[in-house]
């Protein structure tokens, strides 16, 4: 349970970061480490060089403005948590952070490195991807901006290039007369949930995002078609058997979730309405 | 096993208010550096991925997992283990003395990461409800109390 030996290095500026990156192919950025960490410990990872993020200044800034919250690669889920004004500008933030690991997890994970590690069982991404927030992802070749439908390749998997660092996550406010909510459900609280339902309420649209039943984060455009939305998404979603829940059991919590969630965004939707 | 020497780093860690001058791998976990370059073996060691909560200690405050740290990435850090909870004359902390009053430990492996996750936790939340005292210690694993005296131990800890 030690990771395999590596080269650390510590760049002291994002331009040092990514010239590093671009030089060696063997390389993964570690930010929080609570994900990567934990998989070089148990040497499912075993990368030649780690680029730790944690002394490049400038990626640890929230900012929020009417259109939406920026959140920098290295900005703790604890701390995006705790921000008042980002919850009054995306309810569906703290509603899902305070799901994401334990506090303990909380205080050294970062919510973009979360993202970008594409667990399909992790809140985060589920959340960008039924916001439909984006990434900006730079390297010495240029900086782009990944729309979270694009994000996900797979399992563990996203569509960032090795040499590419993703400076922030950009998820977009909530406007007036929409509503948000957010329910898993899990062993112990804290726990990879067994399946795990955001929605999204708006005049004229309704969608629902479901984490930990698929391989990737998935979302669901159920509009115009609320009573029957859980079997909507379940004709989009292949849940499958593992230790902790059987298929069965998962489709199962996902029709019991889904109205919840909707009930409670349906519910926020009408008080921001009035 | 053959190759060239592995790379070290010199970095200084800060450890309940002493400096530790240490020379480490880059793969050197925060638990092991505390352990075996420091000698604080107050520090114990269980799952090693993050799970069982045994080695928390404080950075900077806050209650971390310190085998999800790389020793190298915490030199600019303020480190609080278990041996720095209690005051220097060596009497009990608040939530040290409320554990052996409510029999919050039974071997005792897994108490130092609830001690420092309790103290960072009732700093936060000085007079927390049953189930926040039950959320405060939900990341950390007792395989021997059932968690009930833990729990009372941490409402008596708010208490004095």
């Amino acid at each position: 349970m030690k990771p395999a030996p590596f080269r650390y290095r510590r760049p002291a500026s994002l331009e040092e970061a990514l010239t590093l990156l671009a030089g060696e192919p063997g390389a993964k950025v570690l930010a929080g480490g609570q994900s990567l960490v934990p998989l070089l410990n148990m040497r499912l990872a075993s990368p030649e060089t780690l680029v730790d993020l944690g002394g490049v200044p400038g990626l640890d800034t929230i900012s929020v403005d009417e259109g939406g919250v920026r959140v920098g690669a290295m900005v703790r889920h604890a701390d995006l948590l705790a921000d008042a004004a980002v919850g009054a500008a995306q309810p569906l933030i703290p509603l899902a952070l305070s799901h994401v690991a334990h506090a303990t997890i909380r205080n050294l994970g970062t919510t973009v490195g979360s993202i970008v590690h594409a667990d399909a069982a992790a809140e985060m991404p589920a959340v960008l991807c039924l916001l439909g927030g984006s990434v900006e992802a730079t390297s010495v070749r240029g900086t782009r901006t990944v729309p979270a439908s694009q994000l996900y390749a797979g399992p563990l998997e996203s569509t960032l290039a090795a040499d590419e660092v993703a400076t922030s996550a950009w998820f977009p406010a909530l406007g007036a007369g929409e509503g948000v909510g957010f329910a898993e459900i899990a062993r112990r609280h804290g726990d990879y949930a067994m399946v795990g339902v955001a929605a999204h309420v708006a005049p004229d649209a309704v969608r629902l995002g479901y984490l930990s039943v698929d391989d990737t984060p998935t979302v669901v455009d159920v509009t115009g078609r609320e009573p029957e939305a859980a079997e909507v998404a379940l004709a989009h979603l292949d849940p499958a058997d593992d230790i902790h829940a059987t298929a069965d059991y998962r489709a199962h919590l996902v029709r019991v979730l889904t109205g919840r969630v909707l009930a409670a965004a349906k519910e926020m939707a009408r008080d921001r309405t009035a | 096993m053959t190759g060239p020497p592995e790379e070290t780093h010199d970095v200084v860690l800060h450890v309940n208010g002493a400096a530790h001058a240490v020379t480490v791998p880059g793969r050197r976990l925060l638990s092991d550096a505390l352990r075996h370059d420091c000698g604080l073996t107050g520090t114990h060691v269980g799952c090693e991925h993050g799970v069982c909560g045994a080695c928390t200690v404080l950075v900077d405050g806050r209650p971390v997992r310190s085998c999800l740290v790389l020793a190298v990435s915490a030199q600019d850090a303020e480190i609080t283990t278990v041996e720095g909870l209690a005051a220097s004359d060596g009497s009990l902390s608040p939530v040290q003395q409320a554990f052996s009053d409510c029999h919050g430990l039974q071997c005792g492996f897994c108490t130092p990461g609830f001690l420092t996750t309790i103290t960072a936790g009732l700093r936060d939340n000085p007079d927390p409800t049953e189930d926040e005292a039950r959320e405060m210690v939900a990341g950390n694993l007792c395989r021997c109390t059932g968690y009930q005296n833990i729990v009372k131990a941490v409402m008596e800890a708010a208490r004095s």
